[in-house]
């Protein structure tokens, strides 16, 4: 398992060398999305108002404190459970050119197919680890859409955020989903060795 | 004896100082488990990730930082001693208050919408929100609190099965870990597992998640109950989920079980899981205004 830096935007030759278990750091910008300000881009129609083309995304509603200059401040900045975003992975790769998810959880065996199709990567960020994580953010630089508070689209300036650990790969390798087969494999088999088979 | 009239406004500050300080100090019971299992693991992935839990933790004590961006459903269960004497109103008033504050006042991000307009007033409250159970405690003189900050990873992997007599014990084995193993990477393991057996289809969810409120190395008082938690326990810690389902030697750190007596045709199983900070902060407000903070 090797270890990488990369500056965004992330270009295609970037996230093709990551192999799942590999280790990332990012510097530059993440924007920060979830359910709220996807399913207004993708379900209401909203043109969204930042270029994502290369674009790092992270999965998070943070807390934040609002600064009389109307600039906000970081209090924690984490990560939130993927899975429910799953549905947009192809609109965000293949009509906005984004290059890495970052979230935590995983992403279905569907998304991993079309980040093997359009050379993007899913990045796992460590759940719930948010303090360390809010540290690497050096400052919050766009919110749009502050009436989804917290759910806004935020562009936060990152440095060495991570370490990040490849979760999906661009060869479509999915690690949460194989740790997760294996263990519906041994399940079926501590089932019977319980005699609850 | 009856309250005076100055102890609610301090039920409502504690209540603000119960929700900020346990996004950010960790019980220490899950501290231990969180370390023993980062010192034992064999796998590199998932020891970096122990290493990010371990990092976020001490920057919650030691830096005052929110340890996870989650502030979750605010869960109040409040026991109230039976020698005092209260407005049961005014009390909820004064938790719902302190729930406000705490998130006004630090500031916290509020979590909390209504479920089809998904309007967000900003204060961690609505329709039924925050979630108080009221308890009776015999022969005690203070009220009793203990709270949850419940994060929605974890949350949204509950479940609930309603099985038949015919099911018995094996169906409830079967049930607990179909769920942890479907659950993965999403609840951010290892989590502590919360089983109800037994009861209606509510309670036997309430139990459940009440179980994810004991602390670790306790034991279900009934002996074939800790028995089933204890092989529940092995079973989920050989599947390999491993911390953030990246495979690892730990996938729970407890496995909890609550029960209550059923009806004759149900055997009703529900599983709720807590995340691996397991926050939870307790507190004893006594009538003259005293308050004793715990876990």
């Amino acid at each position: 398992m090797a270890s990488f830096q990369f500056n965004t935007p992330l270009t295609e030759a970037d996230v093709r060398q990551l192999s799942v278990g590999d280790s990332v750091t990012l510097d530059g910008v993440v924007f920060g999305i979830r359910d709220a300000s996807l399913i207004r881009m993708f379900d209401k129609g909203v043109p969204c108002p930042v270029d994502l083309r290369g674009a790092a995304l992270l999965h998070t509603a943070p807390n934040v404190r609002k600064l009389p200059d109307g600039r906000y401040e970081p209090l924690c900045i984490g990560t939130t459970t993927s899975m429910r975003m799953d549905r947009f992975t192809e609109a965000l790769l293949r009509d906005h050119g984004v290059r890495a998810i970052l979230g935590k959880g995983g992403l279905s065996a569907k998304s991993a197919e079309l980040m093997a199709k359009h050379g993007a990567v899913y990045l796992s960020v460590t759940g719930g680890a948010a303090a360390g994580q809010t540290l690497q953010v050096e400052a919050i630089e766009e919110v749009h859409w502050e009436d989804l508070m917290p759910e806004c689209l935020w562009k936060f300036r990152v440095k060495a955020m991570g370490p990040l650990t490849v979760g999906i790969d661009a060869r479509g390798a999915n690690l949460q989903l194989d740790v997760q087969r294996e263990a519906e494999r041994r399940s079926a088999e501590i089932l019977k060795a319980m005699g609850a088979a | 004896m009856e309250v005076p009239d100055d102890f609610y406004p301090r039920v409502e500050e504690t209540c603000r100082d119960l929700y900020i300080r346990s996004l950010k100090e960790i019980p220490p019971d899950i501290v231990e488990a969180i370390r023993a299992a980062a010192a034992r693991e064999s796998k590199e992935v998932a020891r970096r990730i122990f290493a990010a839990y371990l990092e976020s933790i001490a920057l919650g004590r030691n830096r005052d930082m929110i340890v996870c961006q989650d502030t979750g459903i605010p869960i109040y269960w409040v026991g109230i001693g039976s020698k005092l004497r209260l407005d049961g109103a005014r009390l909820a008033d004064a938790i719902r208050r302190g729930t406000e504050r705490a998130t006004c006042e630090h500031p916290l991000r509020s979590s909390i919408v209504a479920p089809l307009t998904r309007e967000n007033r900003q204060t961690s409250t609505g329709e039924g929100i925050p979630i108080i159970h009221f308890d009776f405690v015999p022969d005690a003189d203070a009220l009793d609190i203990l709270f949850m900050p419940k994060g929605s990873g974890s949350e949204n992997m509950s479940s609930l099965k309603m099985l038949v007599p015919a099911d018995g014990v094996n169906g409830i084995k079967r049930f607990v870990l179909e769920q942890v193993v479907g659950a993965g990477a999403k609840p951010c393991p290892p989590t502590i597992v919360g089983v109800g057996v037994g009861g209606s289809s509510d309670l036997c969810m309430a139990l459940a998640k009440k179980a994810t409120a004991r602390p670790l190395g306790s034991k279900n008082p009934d002996t074939q109950l800790a028995a089933l938690e204890e092989e529940l326990f092995n079973a989920i810690n050989s599947t390999g989920i491993g911390p953030q389902g990246l495979g690892g030697d730990t996938t729970a750190l407890a496995v909890h079980i609550e029960s209550a007596w059923t009806h004759i045709t149900c055997n009703p199983v529900g599983v709720n899981l807590q995340c691996w900070r397991a926050e939870r902060r307790r507190a004893k407000v006594t009538a003259d205004g005293k308050v004793e903070f715990g876990f």
